[in-house]
């Protein structure tokens, strides 16, 4: 289970984003968030991804509560979520080579050694060519670039994804083959996904659930 | 419906319609493009196919949506006709409005009698076309200073009506940039980009990143724009936007625009007749949501013949060679159109 308890959180204590946000993720679920652009959406998908620490509530991962929380989360917690975000120009590393950005987790977490191994599974699975491996963003589309960055997201074989507008910046076509790629890896490792976004038709599509943003809020912070 | 027995020659009565239609379009076009090639010369001998032979006329009141996946040339041609490219761009062909030729017009003619006047812009993401240090009033006031010759009075007033056509409110009118939503900062842009009286207006990607309430909204403004008698080239991804207020579809793939076709045909049951628009729509949430397989070519390292053939399911071997544009189509074996 990942399991957001009466969240708040935000970047100013005295005016959080929102307050005392609950959702839940069962293993192999796929959940949709939807809501309005601005409405704290993809501050909750930090915090679910452990690189935002909520104020106050409760984040459990697999029975265990997140406590040890102060600069970071504790990494055995970290890897276990993958998370891609909505623009893979801001989430790529400028300076490096695709198969390295997607390599990055296992040097990261000193599994060096797995690296090759792992960059070629995982390659094709988002559609990349060997050619486009050796690349450096500015030398490749969005597109390109958003599945590298998923792959990345995948590289540690995380638990849960968190998808936050993963399609928002793409074309239809690509956006179907990401989503494709997302859910062949959850067919095969029985992931959750927690998939963040605006867009009603896509998520009800690729979701086992959609959940409005308001019903993630207690009824009296429901505008 | 009696379907016509012998499709040659419906297919020519056809062509001669289209002929005739497209003829019509070139006298009353706002923006006339006749096989616009733009190259991009890189360091090393090779050459990055940007855009080939678009042609293509946009006539006063009419929305043309240019739709396909990032990378196709998309926003490279919207640069051409600003006379935006960099420096190592090399161009061919015309593209024609009011009398003045946007690929062969000089900087000074671009900068004083084309941009903003004759050629509108709605950039991309307005957040970042705005300057942050300015209030919108400042912003709408330098460019009709910039753009007329007005005393401090009028130029006020001018900013207030410019602002009034697209809808920003009046209120919001000292605020800074990063004080309004997304919306309003798409309608500031707007806004700067009527000052003008441009009766050509380029929208690129104008809704990339908003919710769907938000690019209805924005789309809907556009097309009062449109209405007002300007023509508008709406250059998107995003394809439900383009079926909300195109009058025709131009698809494009890897530099070539392959089919245009009017837009309730390319969206209603009869559908586009090239494969690959017929798989970009496809590819929709709403429909099959099945990619088209594979990736679209390097435009540095384009295919012999035909650049889709790799991906396309009805590929033979006629697809070798580049299947001319006729009839706003460019396709070797396209779906036949359903009566």
């Amino acid at each position: 289970m990942l399991e957001l308890d009466t969240v708040t959180a935000g970047y100013d204590r005295r005016a959080p984003v929102f307050r005392g946000a609950s959702l839940t993720v069962a293993p192999g679920q796929s959940v949709g968030l939807l809501g309005p652009s601005g409405c704290g959406k993809s501050t909750l998908a930090r915090v679910a991804a452990l690189l935002h620490r909520p104020d106050a509530g409760r984040l459990v991962l697999d029975g265990t509560e997140v406590r040890t929380w102060r600069h970071r989360a504790p990494r055995e917690l970290r890897t276990a979520v993958g998370v891609v975000f909505q623009q893979p120009r801001t989430a790529a590393d400028p300076r490096l080579a695709l198969a390295d950005l997607i390599a990055e987790p296992l040097r990261a977490t000193g599994r060096r050694a797995e690296a090759e191994g792992r960059v070629a599974e995982l390659a094709p699975a988002v559609g990349l060519t060997a050619d486009l491996l050796t690349r450096r963003p500015h030398e490749v589309s969005d597109g390109q670039l958003q599945r590298a960055c998923l792959a990345r997201a995948l590289t540690l074989r995380p638990r849960w994804l968190i998808c936050d507008e993963m399609t928002a910046m793409l074309d239809a076509s690509t956006t179907a083959a990401l989503v494709a790629a997302v859910e062949t890896y959850r067919e095969t490792t029985g992931a959750g996904l927690l998939a963040v976004g605006h867009d009603r038709v896509l998520l009800d599509r690729w979701c086992d659930r959609t959940v409005e943003w308001k019903d993630c809020l207690p009824a009296e912070e429901n505008p | 419906m009696n379907a016509p027995n012998a499709p040659h020659v419906s297919g020519q009565r056809l062509l001669r319609a289209l002929d005739a239609v497209s003829a019509e379009r070139a006298e009353d076009a706002v923006l006339s493009v006749r096989d616009l090639t733009v190259r991009f010369r890189l360091r090393g001998g090779r050459t990055v196919a940007a855009v080939t032979g678009a042609d293509f006329d946009l006539a006063a009141g009419e929305c043309l949506a240019l739709v396909g996946e990032s990378g196709c040339g998309k926003s490279v041609l919207a640069s051409a006709l600003l006379g935006l490219l960099p420096g190592n761009a090399e161009t061919s062909g015309t593209a024609t409005t009011d009398g003045i030729d946007l690929l062969a017009a000089d900087e000074k003619t671009l900068a004083r009698t084309v941009r903003g006047r004759r050629v509108g812009l709605v950039p991309q993401s307005p957040a970042a076309h705005l300057t942050p240090v300015r209030t919108v009033r400042s912003q709408l006031e330098e460019t009709v200073r910039a753009l007329t010759a007005t005393g401090r009075r009028a130029r006020r007033k001018a900013a207030e009506d410019a602002a009034e056509r697209a809808a920003f409110p009046a209120g919001h009118l000292d605020r800074y940039p990063h004080e309004l939503s997304g919306g309003l900062a798409q309608r500031a842009a707007t806004a700067l980009a009527l000052i003008g009286g441009a009766r050509l207006l380029l929208a690129d990607e104008p809704t990339t990143g908003l919710d769907r309430d938000l690019v209805d909204r924005t789309a809907d403004e556009l097309r009062r724009h449109t209405d007002d008698g300007r023509a508008l080239l709406l250059i998107t991804h995003d394809l439900a936007a383009a079926e909300r207020i195109a009058d025709r579809v131009a698809v494009m793939y890897a530099g070539r625009i392959v089919e245009i076709a009017p837009a309730h045909r390319f969206f209603g049951p009869t559908g586009p007749r090239h494969p690959y628009a017929r798989g970009l729509l496809n590819a929709l949430p709403e429909r099959e949501f099945t990619p088209i397989p594979g990736m679209p070519p390097e435009l540095s390292a384009l295919p012999e013949g035909c650049a889709f053939a790799p991906r396309c399911p009805l590929a033979t071997e006629l697809c070798a060679t580049v299947p001319a544009f006729t009839a706003g189509l460019a396709c070797h074996h396209p779906e036949r159109p359903r009566a």
